[in-house]
């Protein structure tokens, strides 16, 4: 039986990132708000303790702030001709769970889409013709750059991002990124102090004529105290940072920046350990009513809302759409239907070089310190000549020496005895890695549905994701690793590596949590399943928050775009949706 | 109204108890409201729990001989460091095989399991603890009919080239056990007991850390970011500390 609960203004799936800044924004507002987040409550002081935050087996390889694939696991194949199996464990993405979300265990690299990411099928149709792009379903966002810029700096002061500024309204800046769209005002913190392998790897690149920078970083340099009042403390290097909690309160997160506020407003509420298991429709299918949830006892509650706000990981935004009947899902055949489709990734590679007479004493690292290289990602480059369209950051971020899993040695050695150790002891602090993170292109047959046969634990359909990298990104790849490789020899040492991205992507070893599409904004409701506000097109009293939005993926993290989509969406709904509830932003 | 600390309490009440070991981290938390406050509650934290060495508590004491003589092939013992075995792999290991990784309680274990392709990563019904059980008796058997001798009968040599052709799937096991899929299992859970915290029985006195230079559980380098090239001047500490502080020695 389920029980009906008393209405909120407000339902929330949800208390990550986006939650928690929808949250604090509308309660802002006077309104009455209830988050409901499926996994536990965590605090800094109780789960991130500075006694035994730094455990690699419990964090790192168990996993032990990670969604659990017995609570919600996905099927994936390669493509629609293949049977879709369970993840039974998580490998190549790990998405987060409980209070704070994947923001709790982020690495913190903190990134703007360009204008030329957001506009991307006007600009490059303009730029070299719609032939360039037949074979990707490439859409623009509905939004400019300009439009996103003021979300991107609320964003970043909120966190209180470490970086160097490239372009200030338009005035290139020394030391920073200059490709980057112009910004109205510098990062709220300096860069933080650079370790010896990114410094080594930014004076090989400047002396190949690129233009490395201080990687943005949601790993503070210094104290800070955030436009909440919240104070944070400067990050120690200590390198437990991604997949771990900081214990500092030096990462920024939802813990570490909103939620001391939030907490003590009245009319707030959190119910944790509580899933959504969908959204409830009216007799029309055009309006929410609330939301349906079940919590540790196996009761089921009502919760009726006049609005609902999804704001889980992208791909579980999708599978809640899925599951509630908001909007049509899509269908690779026919090419119809908007809840799925776009369903992209990230397109990396690695490098490595090896020296004998270097000490980088990895494990003095942070999760987002180091250098990036943005001259071939996006459209920094003319792509004139070139058979493919899109690019990669190439970073140099060594997040870690954590022994169980960053042990790299030369090609050919044994995976153990002897020869092994002796390998390990050697490469252990003088190996420098650097990796590209390109961008991944909508393409027809990468798309999110319900799968046939496999159930979650309530008997409910996992959601299915069919991908593989499209060719047009194994081409930009492996030409950015033609660019790696330059800077590797350019390095020297006594041997490099460079890891290319093959066909065929592999669920097994980790490869990014950037997973993005599914339910993507845009100005066609035909093609797309929100509009620019992050307003459903079907459905107008929800709205959908997080990297399901993004139509693709640029080379870059998508963590700063999600906060400034999340800022985005609560502007809209303070100030042109509460004076209309229920009417759509956009007419369809 | 928490009801996390008092169930965490009372949850290590009973582990100090009775000798249960359950990895850390497997505390069930229930539903509940929170409004008004940050909510933090005095001992509501969830430390790991120290694995003791002494007795087996998933092995049979034949099954334990075998993993102590193939961890201590893994790593064995030389200049660099000791063997696997004196490191406590093997009772990391037989820990771990009794809490959450041993019973894949974390994992989808849902039907119908089919054959996938490598890239969907591993489909089998068995979970770790079976799959040790079952590929300890497979070895044996395949053993004792090749060349008469359980694994721990063979010279050292003899040893490392069975392991070999277990790595690269050469060896038959009986009952359809994939060999290269065992010894991958095997060879993952004995480096992670060696690189692990002390504290979960393997890494003896943090010998591995010692021998690549890792500091271990520290949480300040501000003072040696810049000193670029320098080698770290500290020793290693554990989560428990260092062996000394204890009055053990090391």
């Amino acid at each position: 039986m389920t029980n009906i609960l008393p209405r909120k203004d407000v339902v929330i799936v949800g208390l990550g990132w986006s939650g928690a800044i929808l949250a604090n924004e509308l309660t802002d507002q006077g309104l009455d708000v209830l988050a409901i987040e499926r996994g536990p409550w965590r605090d800094t002081a109780t789960d991130f303790n500075i006694g035994y935050a730094q455990d690699e087996l419990r964090y790192g390889i168990r996993r032990d702030l990670f969604l659990q694939p017995t609570v919600e696991t996905f099927t994936i194949r390669n493509s629609p001709s293949e049977t879709a199996l369970p993840l039974r464990d998580f490998g190549s993405f790990l998405p987060g769970n409980g209070v704070g979300g994947a923001g709790v265990h982020w690495n913190g690299h903190t990134w703007r889409f360009w204008d030329s990411d957001l506009n991307i099928r006007t600009h490059l149709t303009e730029r070299y013709g719609a032939a360039k792009i037949a074979d990707l379903e490439v859409a623009d966002w509905g939004i400019t750059g300009a439009e996103l810029e003021p979300y991107y700096d609320r964003f970043e002061y909120l966190a209180g991002i470490s970086g160097k500024a490239g372009n200030i309204k338009g005035e290139l800046q020394d030391g920073g990124n200059p490709f980057e769209d112009a910004r109205s005002r510098d990062y709220p913190l300096p860069p933080m102090q650079m370790t010896y392998a990114p410094t080594l790897f930014a004076e090989a690149g400047r002396s190949l004529g690129f233009h490395p920078f201080p990687t943005p970083s949601a790993n503070l340099s210094q104290n800070y105290v955030n436009p909440l009042g919240i104070a944070m403390g400067q990050c120690t290097y200590c390198g437990f940072c991604e997949r771990f909690g900081c214990a500092n309160y030096s990462k920024a997160s939802a813990q570490t920046t909103v939620l001391p506020v939030l907490m003590k407003k009245a009319n707030f509420e959190v119910r944790t350990d509580s899933e959504v298991l969908h959204v409830n429709l009216d007799a029309s299918g055009k309006s929410a009513r609330g939301v349906t949830y079940i919590d540790t006892s196996g009761q089921e509650f009502f919760q009726p809302a006049d609005l609902v706000i999804l704001c889980a990981y992208g791909l579980h935004n999708v599978r809640l759409m899925m599951l509630s009947g908001i909007g049509k899902i899509y269908d690779p055949v026919s090419g119809e239907g908007v809840v799925g489709r776009n369903y992209c990734y990230q397109t990396n590679s690695g490098a490595q070089v090896f020296f004998d007479d270097k000490n980088f004493n990895p494990f003095i690292a942070a999760g987002a310190l180091g250098q990036t290289i943005d001259d071939f990602n996006g459209d920094a480059f003319d792509h004139g000549g070139l058979d493919f369209v899109g690019g990669a950051g190439i970073n140099c971020i060594p997040t870690n020496g954590r022994p169980i899993a960053t042990r790299p040695t030369l090609p050919g050695t044994p995976k153990w005895g002897s020869a092994w150790k002796k390998a390990t002891v050697e490469s252990y602090k003088s190996t420098l890695a650097f990796s590209s993170q390109g961008s991944s292109y909508a393409s027809r047959n990468n798309y999110l549905d319900l799968d046939p046969t496999y159930k979650d634990r309530f008997g409910r359909p996992l959601m299915r994701m069919t991908f593989d990298f499209p060719d047009n990104d194994i081409r930009m790849s492996n030409y950015v690793c033609d660019r790696m490789e330059e800077i590797a020899k350019t390095l020297g040492g006594k041997q490099h590596v460079i890891s290319r991205r093959k066909k065929g992507w592999d669920s097994v070893p980790y490869q990014s949590t950037h997973n993005t599409g599914g339910a993507i904004m845009g100005t066609n409701p035909a093609k797309s399943a929100v509009n620019r506000y992050l307003q459903s097109w079907d459905v107008p009293n929800v709205f959908v928050i997080g990297a399901s939005a993004f139509p693709q993926n640029a080379g870059k993290n998508p963590t700063g775009t999600v906060g400034a989509l999340a800022f985005l969406a609560a502007d809209a709904i303070r100030d042109q949706y509460l004076r209309n509830p229920g009417a759509p932003l956009v007419s369809a | 109204m928490s009801y996390r600390s008092s169930v965490r309490l009372n949850r290590r009440h009973f582990l100090s108890s009775v000798a249960i070991f359950l990895a850390a981290g497997t505390s069930a938390s229930f539903a509940r409201s929170i409004s008004g406050s940050l909510p933090w509650q005095a001992l509501a934290s969830d430390p790991p729990i120290q694995v003791v060495p002494g007795g087996w508590y998933f092995f049979t004491p034949q099954e334990a001989a075998t993993v102590e003589a193939i961890v201590d092939r893994i790593i064995p013992a030389d200049e660099l460091s000791i063997g696997g075995k004196e490191a406590g792999c093997a009772v990391y290991i037989d820990r771990q095989l009794t809490g959450p990784f041993g019973s894949s309680s974390r994992l989808y274990t849902k039907g119908p399991f089919l054959p996938g392709l490598p890239t969907q990563g591993y489909q089998g019904e068995a979970n770790p603890a079976q799959r040790y059980r079952a590929g300890l008796a497979a070895m044996d058997a395949f053993l004792k009919q090749r060349d008469g001798k359980s694994f721990v009968e063979l010279q050292p040599a003899e040893q490392d080239a069975f392991l070999t052709e277990m790595e690269a799937g050469k060896i038959a096991l009986p009952n359809g056990i994939k060999s290269a899929g065992f010894f991958g299992l095997v060879l993952q859970n004995t480096m992670e007991g060696f690189f692990a915290d002390p504290i979960y029985g393997g890494n003896k006195d943090m010998v591995s850390w010692r021998m690549i230079g890792f500091p271990g559980a520290r949480y300040d380098y501000r003072d040696h970011v810049t000193k670029h090239n320098e080698p770290y001047p500290q020793s290693p500490v554990s989560i428990s500390g260092r062996p000394e502080w204890l009055g053990k020695g090391i």
